[in-house]
């Protein structure tokens, strides 16, 4: 088992910082790191990889520095986000050539067995370039993969992926978990990170927002004060009628309708359809005004 | 062949930037032929040829071409993480790739200086022009591919050495020539085969002792610039 670990981390660019002081310990299993994009996932995933120093802080792979320390990728994998592949080779060919520059025993029989688990068999002697998106990324996963590492990091592992790609890759992030390696993907949808992993490290500009069991945070997120905007045929009687209700926190009458602040996402939305149906008021118009992942995140960070 | 050099060979070879080397060598041998069926003497037309055209711009600017993408063009597409996360020591890396990209520009540029070499003056000529051609190849590759890990416009900043300072410079201020791998070529064609055509401008102990240091000193700053070689988070 091999555990990645980040004391204190910070990165800088001149004026900007795009990671701040940022503490965690990745051990066996799959962790999400979580964030809206421009959060800072992929300078933390750099980092771990080796491809960039921090600015303040260290970095380890089982208490070695991965910066500026090529023996690092014995242990570790990592799959960028950036697509880019050699496309004038095959997936075979660019596995055998990962193999062969891990100096593994048998490269042949590794670049095999990376391409079977990816599922790229039928189509491994084909050029990359002629691969849809999802193939790519799981030709890169296969060279990543090629020395059977003890540490897996992904950079928007699903990105381009179909459905069926996608589950499969999960299933595979799964299985690779299960077996006691430590893996870590980057992802901005909060669904992706729900199916694939238990653990999860929130990164929100640039800082660690929340750390730990997904459910819980999930909960933080969901029994947040949600905000709607609300359209109907008689807003001021719908306000009446939805100010009683225990779902709704406050009700403010607009120009363009109405704006609730509801205690429970779930609740208010269960409720309204029923309150305009007693009451014969048609609603024409049901916003949510703050769904955006940034502002589910930014509340992470207040909370 | 090192699996580098074999991806970096695939990679030049098989990119369509490489049907760039072709015009500039096919222009050497042609005006070479054209000016020696046309019976003009070879003094008149054999300094501008071999030198003004084939030293002073199909050597370095084959060796920009090839010696800017082995590295350069891996750094741009991001296709280089895929060599740098392997347990590599980083000379590993920067020494097969110098190599190729010698090896290519040495026999791209080889041939058509040792044609134009023997049409001009005689074999031994050309076959001058075709050796110190690959030393200069070395140099000026280890140049290139260290620019490529240097700046992020390599190509720009080797044209401008190639055109202003071999170019220009060399021409105005003498002393400028002792940082020019086009006139430690010219000093060793001059050297193994003597002509009244070429005149070596810096002596042959400067060429020899320079065109190492070229070679040997940007080289190693390649490895070490690869050593701490950084990705900046591109959606961060």
């Amino acid at each position: 088992m091999s555990n990645v670990e980040l004391a204190g981390v910070s990165r800088w660019y001149g004026n900007v910082v795009a990671v701040n002081d940022v503490s965690m310990s990745l051990g066996a299993g799959v962790t999400g790191l979580l964030g809206p994009n421009g959060a800072g996932k992929t300078t933390v995933l750099h980092m771990m990889a080796g491809f960039l120093a921090p600015s303040k802080g260290t970095v380890s792979l089982d208490g070695e520095p991965t910066w500026g320390n090529p023996e690092v990728y014995r242990r570790l994998g990592l799959v960028t986000e950036r697509e880019s592949v050699y496309d004038f080779l095959s997936a075979y060919e660019f596995a055998l050539a990962s193999a062969r520059l891990h100096r593994l025993p048998d490269p042949e029989a590794a670049a095999r067995r990376a391409i079977e688990l990816v599922e790229l068999t039928e189509a491994q002697d084909r050029r990359i370039g002629t691969y849809s998106k999802g193939m790519r990324q799981r030709a890169r996963v296969a060279a990543a993969l090629v020395h059977d590492p003890q540490v897996l990091l992904l950079d928007e592992p699903f990105n381009g992926m179909d459905p069926r790609q996608r589950l499969h890759m999960m299933e595979l992030l799964h299985s690779l978990g299960a077996q006691g390696r430590t893996i870590l993907f980057s992802s901005h949808i909060l669904e992706e990170v729900e199916q694939v992993s238990g653990t999860v490290q929130v990164i929100v500009s640039g800082r660690l927002a929340a750390s730990g069991d997904f459910r819980t945070i999930r909960r933080l997120m969901t029994n947040r004060p949600h905000v709607f905007a609300v359209q109907s045929s008689d807003d001021r009687r719908l306000a009446v009628e939805l100010i009683g209700q225990p779902s709704v926190n406050g009700v403010d009458v607009t120009r363009d309708g109405l704006t609730v602040r509801a205690g429970d996402y779930g609740s208010f939305t269960r409720a309204l359809p029923k309150i305009a149906l007693a009451s014969g008021i048609r609603v024409r118009r049901l916003l949510p005004s703050d769904e955006s992942l940034e502002s589910v995140f930014s509340y992470l960070v207040e909370a | 062949m090192t699996t580098v050099s074999w991806i970096t060979a695939r990679g030049l070879l098989g990119r369509r930037r490489f049907l760039l080397l072709f015009p500039l060598p096919v222009l050497l041998v042609g005006l070479a032929v054209l000016s020696r069926a046309a019976g003009v003497a070879s003094t008149e037309w054999g300094l501008p040829v071999v030198h003004g055209l084939g030293l002073g711009v199909v050597l370095p600017v084959t060796a920009l071409i090839v010696g800017t993408a082995v590295l350069g063009s891996e750094i741009d597409d991001g296709t280089l993480l895929h060599i740098l996360t392997k347990p590599l020591p980083r000379w590993q890396i920067v020494l097969p790739k110098l190599l190729v990209a010698a090896g290519v520009t040495a026999l791209t540029v080889a041939l058509p200086l040792y044609v134009a070499g023997v049409l001009v003056e005689s074999v031994r000529f050309g076959l001058g022009l075709a050796a110190a051609g690959a030393v200069g190849a070395l140099a000026y590759s280890a140049f290139f591919l260290a620019l490529s890990l240097l700046t992020r416009r390599p190509v720009l900043l080797g044209l401008v050495y190639v055109l202003i300072w071999e170019g220009l410079l060399n021409n105005i201020v003498s002393g400028t020539r002792v940082l020019s791998v086009q006139h430690y070529v010219v000093t060793l064609t001059d050297r193994i085969a003597p002509t009244a055509l070429l005149d070596g401008s810096v002596s042959l102990p400067v060429a020899i002792v320079m065109s190492a240091v070229f070679t040997v000193g940007f080289t190693l700053l390649a490895i070490r610039r690869l050593g701490t070689f950084s990705v900046a988070g591109e959606t961060s």
